[in-house]
């Protein structure tokens, strides 16, 4: 048999990423990387690096970033909440995950945008739980009904109570790290047990150009020091806050990714780190974000190939759209973007159900963009020659006139080979008239419905469920407000 | 050998047109050392340029890069031409003063300082308070400048929030009523505005300047 080809992307030449990869380096060690947290200065200095203390650059030195390569494990291996189902972060491996953090929820039936409620989130978490093609889950909204000093927090209780499946998340504040960490080590049953089977990935932003705040570069160094995986997101806007050139905006992506790298090895060898990002084409005209243009994807799959290159898991925000309701344009970023997001084998994608740069959340573009990434993940399974000879053996005996509906050899392997259509409208269009004219928003609202209809929450071992409630309560009266409570159904 | 007005008022016009800060700034200093009439400068020199780009941005020739180097020409010009200007006759900032920043908790301030410079180069006199601003900090630069309009920005959606406690600060002062208000930022709209009682939204620096003046007209 033939071995099956998983079709690959590759936008860059090597020597291109080489020469990226080189100017990274030395615009970390000529201009630096401004850090804003002493604790990230200290393991820097102390390292060797050049930091002026009056500003708070460092300059990092090559020795610097290739000992952090060298200790930065190449994948990262997440388990579910239950423990017993591992993904693999690292190789080619994809995984989908719900766009994050979005404040606004569309409107079905108004079409429009509203703020979104801890219910929003609950009914997200609810949901992602049961679309197959998104392995993880995101702590995709910031509810406004949450007191914001304990949102982040409050966002991965929730999710843990609602949900089996393992979480992208982050800090809005220093204090919650702790609280985050607690809850997850709860599910593990202790810290070494957190650190044996990561159960959340925190997301963190460097702040184009070149700088760690004093929160990112906090929780960069308290997850490693935790054994929970960052990933950072290092966000570059073209020609606002990096260079306009895409392949500028690399050179800019690897030095912050870089900085972070080092900054997170330094606070514990060999903790795991992703490199991903959140970078953007920025619209001249409008001065937006577009995550939907072409040249974004562009930047993503190129530094993706760069991450690779260096042997470390990667992550972007792809298969999402700026479109503000479920219309043609949410479709084909949303797909453009999940189908390139699996040929360039990114570890971690986060996009799917969101819309409008990244600030509004669609339950029903959730559902419609689980069937997107069920066909990116057929496209990446490639083209597989499952008989020997591959059709010969088919025609043996072959009548003329004779169709293949009846053959034994497409039950075999009809399902195998090919989706369902899922939400995708493939009626004739007699048969579309007559059911409706529906449009697969529309299919897609019924299908939420129905899913939240048949959820119901996997159940906790044990205490479980008291020992979490018991973390959040405490949280939430060390910062001074009462203890948020399960949203009503 | 100085240049007669006639001469020189295209070219400073051209220098906004082109981004020249090199140029707007000379042709400034060369003006003001000629005893030139300034405000006539800035009205039949520099104003004719600002217009022109405004017309450029409005036909979709001119982009941001564009638009924000044409406002620090602007700058430029109005750097050595200001406090001459501020010596003459009172009035001769005639649009007002604006206080800005963007809210605390957000460091994001590229779409501020844009409006910042589109607001400077439009005639206001701008104090911008730069990012991650206290709320309390607005009110406190307002109440000592003697400004007319307060602007603020947020690009997260987790902060945008700052922008409805703000006039939340102001009633509670008292102070609702002496300032206009407005909100801007990616997260922001027109309804957000209106949901929070903010007295306008622009959707870009250049909607911003003409807000901010028929606002500052109407007051």
């Amino acid at each position: 048999m033939i071995e099956t080809r998983r079709p690959k992307l590759e936008l860059l030449s090597r020597e291109f990423v080489e020469r990226i990869i080189d100017e990274g380096l030395t615009l970390l060690e000529r201009h630096g990387v401004l850090v804003e947290n002493a604790e990230a200065l200290d393991l820097l200095t102390a390292a060797g690096a050049r930091v002026d203390p009056s500003t708070g650059m460092a300059r990092i030195g090559r020795p610097i970033i290739e000992a952090a390569l060298a200790t930065a494990p190449p994948s990262v291996t997440v388990y579910d909440r239950s423990g017993g189902r591992a993904f693999t972060v690292g190789g080619d491996e994809v995984h989908f995950d719900p766009g994050s953090a979005g404040v606004t929820l569309l409107d079905h039936d108004t079409r429009t945008q509203r703020q979104a409620s801890a219910a929003d989130l609950a009914a997200f978490y609810k949901l992602t739980e049961t679309l197959e093609h998104l392995h993880f889950q995101s702590t995709c909204l910031v509810p406004a009904d949450v007191p914001s000093r304990v949102a982040d927090a409050y966002r991965l209780w929730l999710g843990l109570v609602l949900s089996e499946k393992p979480f992208v998340t982050g800090t809005f504040r220093v204090e919650g790290f702790r609280p985050m960490k607690d809850l997850l080590a709860a599910v593990r049953g202790g810290e070494s047990g957190l650190r044996a089977r990561p159960l959340a990935i925190f997301d963190a932003c460097p702040s184009p150009p070149l700088k760690w705040s004093n929160l990112t570069a906090q929780s960069l160094v308290d997850a490693a020091r935790a054994g929970v995986p960052s990933e950072l997101i290092s966000m570059g806007m073209t020609g606002a806050t990096s260079p306009t050139t895409i392949a500028g905006t690399l050179v800019q992506h690897v030095a912050e990714s870089l900085s972070g790298v080092a900054i997170v090895q330094l606070a514990a060898a060999g903790a795991p780190v992703i490199f991903g990002g959140s970078p953007s084409s920025f619209d001249m005209r409008h001065g937006t974000t577009p995550m939907g243009a072409m040249e974004t994807m562009m930047i993503d799959v190129g530094y993706a190939q760069i991450g690779k290159a260096l042997k470390l898991p990667t992550h972007a925000y792809m298969a999402l759209s700026d479109a503000k309701v479920n219309d043609a344009q949410a479709g084909f970023e949303t797909g453009l973007g999940a189908v390139l997001a699996a040929l360039a084998g990114i570890n971690v994608v986060s996009g799917p159900g969101m819309l409008d740069f990244e600030s509004c959340m669609s339950l029903e573009k959730l559902v419609i963009d689980d069937g997107l990434c069920a066909m990116a993940y057929r496209l990446i399974e490639g083209v597989a020659q499952r008989d020997d000879p591959i059709a010969l053996g088919v025609f043996d005996g072959f009548r003329p006139g004779q169709s293949f509906l009846t053959h034994p050899h497409t039950r075999r392997w009809y399902r195998t080979e090919h989706l369902p259509a899922g939400l995708a409208d493939r009626d004739p269009y007699e048969a579309w008239a007559a059911a409706g004219g529906t449009t697969i928003v529309d299919k897609a609202h019924d299908d939420v419905a129905r899913r939240l209809g048949r959820y119901s929450a996997p159940p906790l071992a044990g205490d479980l469920r008291r020992d979490l409630d018991g973390i959040m309560s405490a949280y939430a009266r060390s910062s001074g407000v009462p203890a948020p409570a399960l949203p009503a159904a | 050998m100085t240049l007669s007005k006639a001469e020189i008022f295209p070219r400073m016009s051209e220098a906004i047109i082109a981004g020249d800060r090199e140029a707007a700034r000379a042709l400034a200093e060369e003006a003001a050392g000629a005893g030139f009439d300034l405000l006539e400068v800035v009205d039949k020199g520099y104003l004719p340029g600002l217009r022109k780009v405004g017309e450029l941005w409005e036909q979709g020739e001119y982009f941001l890069p564009e638009l924000i180097t044409s406002a620090e020409a602007m700058k430029a010009a109005m750097a050595v031409l200001g406090p001459a200007l501020n010596r003459g006759p009172a009035g001769s900032r005639r649009a007002g003063r604006i206080v800005i920043g963007t809210v605390e908790g957000d460091i994001h301030d590229i779409g501020k300082n844009l409006v910042a410079s589109m607001l400077q180069a439009g005639g206001f006199e701008v104090f911008d308070l730069g990012a991650d601003v206290k709320l309390e900090r607005f009110v406190e630069k307002a109440e000592e400048v003697g400004a007319g309009t307060i602007c603020l920005s947020a690009l997260l959606t987790t902060t945008m929030a700052a922008q409805k406690r703000f006039i939340g600060l102001l009633r509670d002062r008292g102070l609702r009523g002496k300032y206009k208000v407005l909100v801007g930022g990616a997260p922001a709209s027109r309804r957000w505005a209106e949901e929070i009682g903010a007295d306008g939204y622009a959707e870009n620096a250049v909607a911003a300047v003409n807000l901010a003046k028929s606002l500052a007209g109407g007051s």
